[in-house]
């Protein structure tokens, strides 16, 4: 089967970006839109295509999924080292093609809308599509130097996306923090390549992660302080994907993040490529699960873990929308990762990973769904804080049913899509690790407590002071809404077990039933609470957080993070190192040189004296010459 | 006539007419054409070498022999391979470029022409000579026209930097003498006649004490151009003094005359010194990558900025240099013109900017996306290539050198390699402190409203550094092999 075409549906939204970027000023900012959305469905139908090709044209060939790979090499280092270019076709890949498009493709139709009136929406679009191209160049990648190299362009969409309204301070500064934050995790990810290059002489997915190859079975044959290098590479490639996921202690920049317009937060920090770290281990995970016995994989789901807990309480005491939903984000994305690191590998046992998979798709789904209700509301109150929102039900049906679909889904309430995902991710943890199952189910409780937190705040309570009375958005923002919140409600349906297993083999997956009451259980509890403290204006959740004390003011101030970094940013990096260095510069090893050019003149001025022109002088200098060296001949030779 | 000497000829030629010309239209015509011929030129020769390539093996190719000064048996001996042919190429764009900057040059114009291509000639000998001797004459004809550029036509304490980036040049053009007849009296090792003939000595055994005492002479004395730390400190005053097209001539070909200085002649002629003295010109270099990555990110002036910037880049080309493999080799000659062509673009828009608001210092410009899109927008692009984003030539030379060095089995370097690639990081930081300060943000000065848009003359400059870049980047395959195919005899001598 070839599957080259498939080369096309990154291409489409590069060559949208580059006609875009170019054409700036020619292209009025209306078109635009429009030549973004055709771009993004023609990639999307591909997507689709190539979906239906590979799981029901193709199929299994003797009870498991086929790879396929299409490159050609871009660039030689070394006789076996080289980056490759190209395609490759599996399961995880196939999904990643169809949640980028359809949340690419939905943004882009609701940014016609909310984008209205913007004078600088093509460069609006034009950004998209570089996202749009390098997302799909990341999931499509066949080694590991093709996905850092998308990885950056990622990066660097996400910056431009962010610090989108450029002349606003705080949108340069959140898109700089994203920037170097992930940067700097990209540190690691590039230390981590160049270990496995240098140890396994490949850079190739499928040499790295055939179970039987060498660069798996000789892990043991490295060793740097105790473990295998190998795991080293892998936690250090780990960390790169903590940096995008936001895990801790990387994810301060993904609520600043927030400044930028809000179908951005919606496509690149909700759905698409802040799971590109999820999907990085997932792409990695035959490496991951047999080197050193799953060493840095338990490296994984712990962080994955801490980080869900953690994400979840800050998300109960933030005041703003969006940036509830990039905590509730945060958290979400722990789940997916601890869901992978508790995954086995054979049929039944990779339940975690495909879990984490499915989890991916529907969290992609009914998140980007809130972000865009939420960027509705916002776009109705003109305000981001939730103070300023408040029975808004009455006037935006569309945005309220849709955002609670959404909300139900997130919470883990059937038969939304996120029960069946979640679901399945506490069944995986309950099997290898109680302490993450716990964990676990705390965290689901929290969400949907959080959640119906802001969705009571937000559609029911009191009105508060509008401006103009707040509206339905249009069609070109509530459609995406209400697409997304179908697939909300119908996507927990697919059986995922069947396409998407790390043997890519596929199993029968079956509900665990009292797990599954006790995860409806513990929604159902949040919900109630959210219910009880928010539904109506009542002092309860002010007296409750005054119970909590400092720890709710640490909560509030999310532990402090921020304030962490910029001490090292601000007060070691920039007044301990940088400036110490450039006044050693300037005055030792600048001083140094001007010094000996000081030194050469001062010399002179002093030895110039004795050029006096004076004939006795130089017939005195010249017998004394001759003295010394008559002594010298006669003494010393 | 041979295609190489014509990068000799030509700027002879073009100097002699603009002798003759009167005031700035005419002098840039000239000077304007002259540089369009030799872009031409280098062009041709690309294709003319791959066609040679296919069917000439040898080291050199378009070689050519005359004797100049029988007596020392000096020679006029001019040859290029694949490493020659991309810096020529690299250097006729970049006088072009500097050429159109220089459009509306007030004083003297027909002098400021003349002394830049005099330079230019001095650079363009410097890479097609095969011969030691002529190698350091026309690296000097290369060094002394920068005094006059910066001290006549450059700004702030121009007469104070001019004189200490000459002095600086000097001595080291003095040890690099001393080196050169070391070499020199030595190349009779093996009883054959004493020459000044690279291909000729690299056959010859220099005996290894001579190496290792002439390896850090040599290596010093092509370094100090190509800003190895300590001796770095010509280049931020250098090159904030000097006018818009001298820095980016300067920081854009002269400052490679040292990696390409040191890959030819140290590398190749003493490679025991080299691997001798590899481990501690290593531990300078490796400071020099990232002491001028903390240095850039405390500046405020936008010329300082971007020439410590240039010393941390730069020092990953000598520290490519001195891992001694071909990868890291390869990524170091990707580094000089990567750096080449983006350092040239900064210096070219920084001329611009400054050009229009007076200043240069960082704090004091902001929001100029709003007002000058296309100047900031080329700005942030430079920026994101200077900070080894995929897609550019940076994000090439940069992996090559890094993958190139972690292959040593040395632990030592494997060390020194992480401690570099730390570089990318804190590059980051300094160059989008400079964009959110300088170019985002809301308009920090009314009189910034009304700044002139770009001219035709400036964005066919920018375009023509721009393009190398972005090519380089996004196809790098044919550069890559072409300089592979160069690098062979280099480093069979450094294995031997």
């Amino acid at each position: 089967m070839n599957f080259s075409y498939t080369i096309l549906i990154p291409l489409i939204p590069l060559a949208v970006f580059l006609l875009l970027g170019i054409f700036n000023k020619k292209i009025k900012p209306t078109v635009s839109g429009y030549i973004g959305v055709f771009g993004l469905l023609a990639s999307t139908l591909l997507s689709f295509y190539t979906a239906y090709q590979y799981f029901f044209v193709i199929g299994k060939v003797d009870g498991v999924y086929q790879t396929f790979v299409e490159k050609t090499v871009w660039m030689h280092f070394t006789e076996t080292l080289h980056i490759d270019m190209g395609i490759l076709i599996d399961p995880i890949s196939i999904m990643m093609l169809i949640v980028v498009s359809v949340v690419s493709l939905m943004v882009n139709i609701y940014s016609i809308g909310y984008m209205k009136g913007d004078d600088g929406c093509t460069r609006f679009f034009a950004f998209l599509g570089l996202f749009s191209f390098s997302m799909y160049g990341l999931v499509l990648a066949t080694n590991l130097f093709q996905i850092y190299i998308f990885w950056e362009l990622v990066g660097v969409s996400s910056y431009l996306l962010i610090g989108y309204y450029y002349t606003k301070p705080s949108a340069v500064a959140a898109a700089k923090k994203a920037f170097i934050v992930t940067r700097f995790a990209d540190l690691g990810f590039l230390i981590g390549i160049l270990i496995i290059g240098y140890y396994t002489g490949t850079f190739d997915f499928e040499t790295l992660n055939n179970p039987e190859g060498s660069a798996i079975l000789n892990w043991a044959s490295t060793s740097f302080m105790g473990l295998s290098a190998i795991t080293w590479a892998l936690i250090l490639i780990f960390i790169g994907g903590a940096g995008k996921s936001a895990m801790m202690p990387f994810h301060i920049w993904l609520p600043d993040a927030m400044e930028g317009p809000t179908p951005v937060s919606a496509l690149i920090h909700a759905a698409t490529m802040v799971v590109a770290g999820i999907f990085l281990v997932a792409r990695l995970f035959p490496m991951y699960y047999f080197v050193e016995h799953g060493f840095a994989l338990n490296i994984v789901a712990y962080v994955g873990a801490i980080s869900s807990l953690f994400a979840a309480i800050i998300a109960i005491t933030q005041t703003d929308i969006k940036r509830v939903l990039a905590y509730s984000t945060m958290s979400q994305l722990g789940y997916m990762m601890f869901a992978l690191g508790v995954s086995g590998y054979d049929g039944q046992e990779g339940i975690g990973y495909m879990a984490s998979m499915f989890h991916l798709f529907t969290h992609a789904m009914f998140k980007a769904l809130l972000f865009l209700a939420a960027g509705s509301i916002i776009h109705a109150v003109h305000s981001n804080y939730l103070k300023d929102m408040g029975g808004l039900r009455k006037y935006m049906p569309i945005t309220h049913i849709t955002f609670l679909i959404a909300a139900l889904a997130i919470s883990g309430i059937p038969p939304f899509a996120g029960f069946w995902s979640k679901d399945e991710i506490l069944v995986a943890a309950f099997e290898h690790n109680k302490l993450i199952y716990y964990i676990g189910v705390i965290v689901a409780g929290l969400t949907a407590f959080y959640m119906f937190r802001i969705y009571f705040g937000i559609f029911w309570g009191k009105d508060r002071k509008y401006e103009h009375t707040p509206k339905e958005s249009p069609l070109s923002m509530t459609f995406p809404l209400m697409f997304l919140a179908l697939i909300s409600i119908v996507g927990g349906f697919i059986p995922f077990s069947e396409f998407i297993t790390p043997d890519k083999a596929g199993f029968d997956a079956h509900l665990n039933y009292p797990l599954a009451a006790i995860a409806i259980g513990i929604g159902l509890t949040g919900i109630l609470l959210a219910w009880m403290f928010y539904k109506k204006e009542n002092n309860l959740a002010e007296k409750f957080a005054n119970g909590f004390g400092i720890f709710y003011k640490w909560t509030c101030n999310k532990f402090y993070f921020d304030e962490f970094y910029l001490f090292v940013a601000k007060k070691i990096i920039f007044k301990r190192i940088s400036a110490p260095i450039a006044w050693f510069d300037k005055k030792v090893v600048d001083g140094t040189m001007v010094g000996i050019g000081n030194k050469t003149v001062q010399t002179s001025e002093k030895i110039k004296g004795m050029q006096s022109g004076k004939v006795q002088d130089y017939a005195f200098a010249f017998v004394g010459g001759v003295v010394v060296l008559a002594l010298v001949f006669i003494y010393l030779w | 006539m041979d295609i190489i000497s014509l990068f000799i000829i030509v700027p002879l030629l073009t100097i002699l007419v603009l002798v003759f010309t009167k005031g700035l239209k005419q002098a840039r015509i000239i000077s304007m054409i002259g540089s369009i011929i030799q872009f031409g030129m280098a062009i041709n020769l690309v294709f003319a070498y791959f066609k040679e390539r296919a069917v000439n093996d040898a080291i050199m190719v378009f070689t050519k022999d005359v004797v100049w000064y029988e007596q020392f048996n000096i020679h006029y001996n001019i040859g290029v391979d694949g490493i020659s042919v991309a810096l020529l190429l690299l250097t006729t764009i970049v006088v072009l470029a500097g050429v159109f900057i220089s459009w509306k040059m007030k004083d003297l114009p027909k002098e400021f022409f003349i002394s830049l291509i005099v330079l230019s000639i001095g650079v363009y000998g410097f890479f097609i000579s095969l011969d030691l001797f002529m190698m350091f004459v026309f690296f000097e004809i290369a060094v002394i026209p920068m005094y006059l550029l910066i001290g006549i036509w450059g700004s702030g304490p121009k007469e104070h930097s001019a004189m200490k980036l000459t002095l600086m040049l000097m001595g080291a053009s003095a040890v690099l003498l001393v080196a050169i007849l070391g070499i020199y009296f030595n190349s009779n090792a093996d009883g054959g006649p004493l020459t000044f003939n690279i291909l000729e000595i690299a056959q010859v055994n220099i005996p290894i004490e001579a190496q290792i005492i002439f390896f850090p002479l040599t290596f010093i004395g092509f370094a100090v151009i190509g800003a190895l730390f300590p001796f770095h400190t010509w280049s931020p005053d250098g090159h904030a003094s000097a006018p818009t097209a001298v820095s980016m001539l300067h920081a854009g070909v002269l400052m490679k005359l040292g990696g390409y200085g040191i890959f030819r002649v140290a590398m190749f002629l003493l490679p025991e010194g080299a691997l001798y003295w590899s481990w501690f010109f290593i531990i300078l270099a490796t400071i020099g990558v990232i002491y001028g990555a903390f240095a850039a990110i405390k500046q405020t002036d936008l010329k300082y900025i971007n020439a410590y910037s240039s010393v941390s880049h730069l020092s990953l080309v000598l520290f490519a240099l001195l891992m001694l493999n071909k990868t890291a080799w390869n990524g170091a000659i990707i580094q000089s013109l990567s750096h080449g062509f983006m350092t040239a673009l900064f210096f070219a828009l920084i001329g611009m900017i400054y050009e229009r608001t007076h200043t240069r210092d960082v704090t004091k410009l902001g929001g100029l996306l709003k007002v000058i899109p296309f100047i900031s927008v080329i700005y942030v692009i430079a920026g994101l290539a200077s900070l080894g984003l995929p897609g550019f030539s940076g994000f090439i030379a940069e992996m090559n050198i890094f993958v190139g060095a972690f292959q040593h089995d040395n632990m030592f370097y494997r060390v020194a390699t992480i401690i570099s690639v730390s570089a990318i990081l804190v590059t980051a930081v300094y160059i989008l402190r400079v964009v959110g300060i300088m170019l985002m943000g809301p308009v920090k000065n009314e009189a910034y409203l009304n700044l002139e848009k770009v001219t035709w003359y400036e964005k066919t400059g920018i375009l023509l550094l721009l393009i190398p870049i972005v090519g380089i980047g996004v196809a790098p395959l044919w550069l890559s092999n072409m300089i592979l195919e160069s690098l062979q005899p280099f480093i069979q001598g450094v294995l031997q």
